[in-house]
């Protein structure tokens, strides 16, 4: 739409202060390919991600958003044959040093997937498994720690009274809640949600994104989303990702009202083709 | 510019919408302008006919404001449109108000016009409303156009010039108070040209908020209350 010659920055008042948000991962020309598909899912990614922020990846199908995502805990290590080449690093840590503990890096960086998925055990053994792992056995410890983290998922007032009931029992809502409760019982610095709400009801998926909301006071949270309205309710920043490459990134704010690169402007407004 | 922006969405019903939103706001603006001139008849020949016509008339731009104010709520509810389809629909409802009002200032010159029908005819007034009538006219004219175009730098032109209505706006009421010192005989015809003066000033003024909003619309920048000499500065940057 700017094919006017007018300097629109001229008119634009001093730049908005940054929220005083200092960055908590770091990506630095980010590529990952494929070795046996031969396939390029990122291209040289650069971008600083806020701490105790929101931050959105949005963009078709294939953008490669989810696969940034998994960059952040090393879950891509798990897919044979891909490669990394760029850095990541995790407050000044670089993420892929030799002699990373992946399990200690996961622990700091938790993630939650599209389809909800507890264990099928108790609810309160769902959200201590995490703990437990970390050799933390006494019951009144443990019993604390599930609580509290069952009640920053706000998932506390509705399964209080059947924490021995089998997880799988719960709404679909309630266990991915639940799934939250488990990340965050570990204490994490960063949550990775990976299309959190999509397969769940608008009322669920409201309190999901009300619940992403309180989280951001403590954690730093990345969220890929296909639902845009989503990503301009609860994120504070965005990324729009087309082919593997970082387009645009900003305050979430700006990018829906007045997106600077013109692919992202006809991706919020559906003019993709 | 390569085709109207707002035609490109994947979804064809979602364009079509757009483009009546914006047709049905440029067919009122056009019922606005008619009016404008019609008024303008009717001041400068104090012909009450037409000055009742152009009241009655009203009714019709009142319906289209609440018309186009439904369409734009529709969209904003079913379709969450964002960036340049949100700042068009913001844009709409903003400017449908302001065509509003000038059906309304349109309507109270009226009354003004067929007061002035059962007077005696005076000298003196007609140049300068017929100057700031003409005036205002091209201002409206050219922010409808410029919404239609989606003509940035017309807009902007536009709302530089609203200074000068303001200007002869000022002039002219000086010559109309020295007018009813000089006979008191004038006072009441020239209390009805006050009027309609101030009506057509307040013409000008809401189609610089019209500019003002395709300013919004096509660069994404608020510039309601910037001062003129900045947005000069915007021009004289461009042209340099």
């Amino acid at each position: 739409m700017k094919t006017h010659s007018i300097d629109v920055n001229a008119l634009k008042r001093a730049p908005r202060p940054s929220r005083g948000a200092q960055s908590c991962l770091r990506v630095e020309g980010l590529g990952l390919r494929y070795r046996r598909s031969q396939r390029v899912a990122l291209h040289d990614v650069t971008l600083d991600i806020p701490r105790q922020r929101v931050t959105a990846f949005i963009g078709p199908s294939g953008c490669g958003k989810s696969s940034l995502l998994r960059c952040f805990n090393r879950m891509n290590d798990l897919i044979e044959g891909s490669v990394i080449t760029g850095r990541v690093w995790l407050d000044g840590e670089d993420v892929y040093a030799r002699g990373v503990d992946v399990a200690a890096l996961r622990r700091r960086v938790g993630m939650v997937f599209q389809a909800p998925n507890p264990f099928p055990k108790s609810v309160y053994e769902n959200v201590a498994f995490g703990l437990r792992i970390q050799g933390v056995n006494r019951k009144r410890v443990l019993d604390e720690e599930v609580e509290k983290a069952l009640r920053a998922a706000a998932l506390w007032d509705e399964v209080s009274d059947r924490l021995d009931s089998n997880a799988l029992t719960l709404s679909g809502g309630q266990q991915q809640r639940l799934v939250i409760a488990r990340a965050i019982a570990v204490q994490p610095e960063v949550l990775l949600l990976d299309e959190p709400a999509s397969s769940l009801d608008p009322i669920s998926t409201l309190r999901i994104e009300e619940l992403i909301y309180e989280l951001k006071t403590r954690y730093t949270i990345l969220i890929v989303t296909h639902n845009m309205q989503q990503a301009a309710r609860v994120s504070d920043m965005t990324a729009f990702m087309h082919l593997g490459r970082l387009v645009e990134f900003g305050e979430t704010d700006t990018l829906f009202t007045n997106p600077r690169d013109s692919q992202t402007e006809d991706y919020i407004t559906g003019r993709y083709g | 510019m390569q085709g109207d922006p707002h035609k490109q969405h994947i979804s064809g019903q979602f364009n079509a919408e757009l483009d009546a939103m914006k047709q049905h706001l440029l067919e009122m603006g056009g019922l606005v302008e008619q009016q404008m001139g019609q008024v303008m008849d009717a001041l400068l020949n104090r012909d009450s006919g037409r000055a009742s016509a152009v009241i009655a008339a009203d009714r019709e731009i009142n319906a289209m404001e609440v018309q186009i104010d439904e369409e734009c709520s529709r969209i904003l509810a079913l379709r969450h449109p964002a960036a340049s389809d949100l700042r068009l629909v913001l844009a709409v409802v903003k400017s449908t108000t302001d065509l509003e009002r000038i059906g309304d200032e349109a309507s109270k010159i009226a009354r003004q016009a067929i007061e002035l029908s059962e007077l005696p005819p005076s000298a003196g007034n007609a140049a300068d409303l017929r100057r700031i009538g003409r005036h205002v006219s091209v201002m409206l004219r050219d922010a409808l156009d410029s919404f239609a175009r989606l003509d940035a730098r017309k807009a902007i032109d536009v709302v530089i010039d609203d200074a000068s209505v303001d200007a002869q706006y000022d002039s002219a009421m000086r010559r109309f108070v020295a007018l009813m010192r000089e006979d008191a005989r004038n006072i009441r015809a020239v209390l009805h040209e006050m009027w309609a003066l101030r009506g057509l000033e307040r013409v000008g003024d809401h189609a610089t908020n019209i500019a003002e909003q395709v300013i919004y619309l096509v660069l994404g920048m608020d510039v309601r209350h910037v001062k003129p000499a900045e947005l000069q500065e915007l021009v004289a940057g461009d042209e340099a």
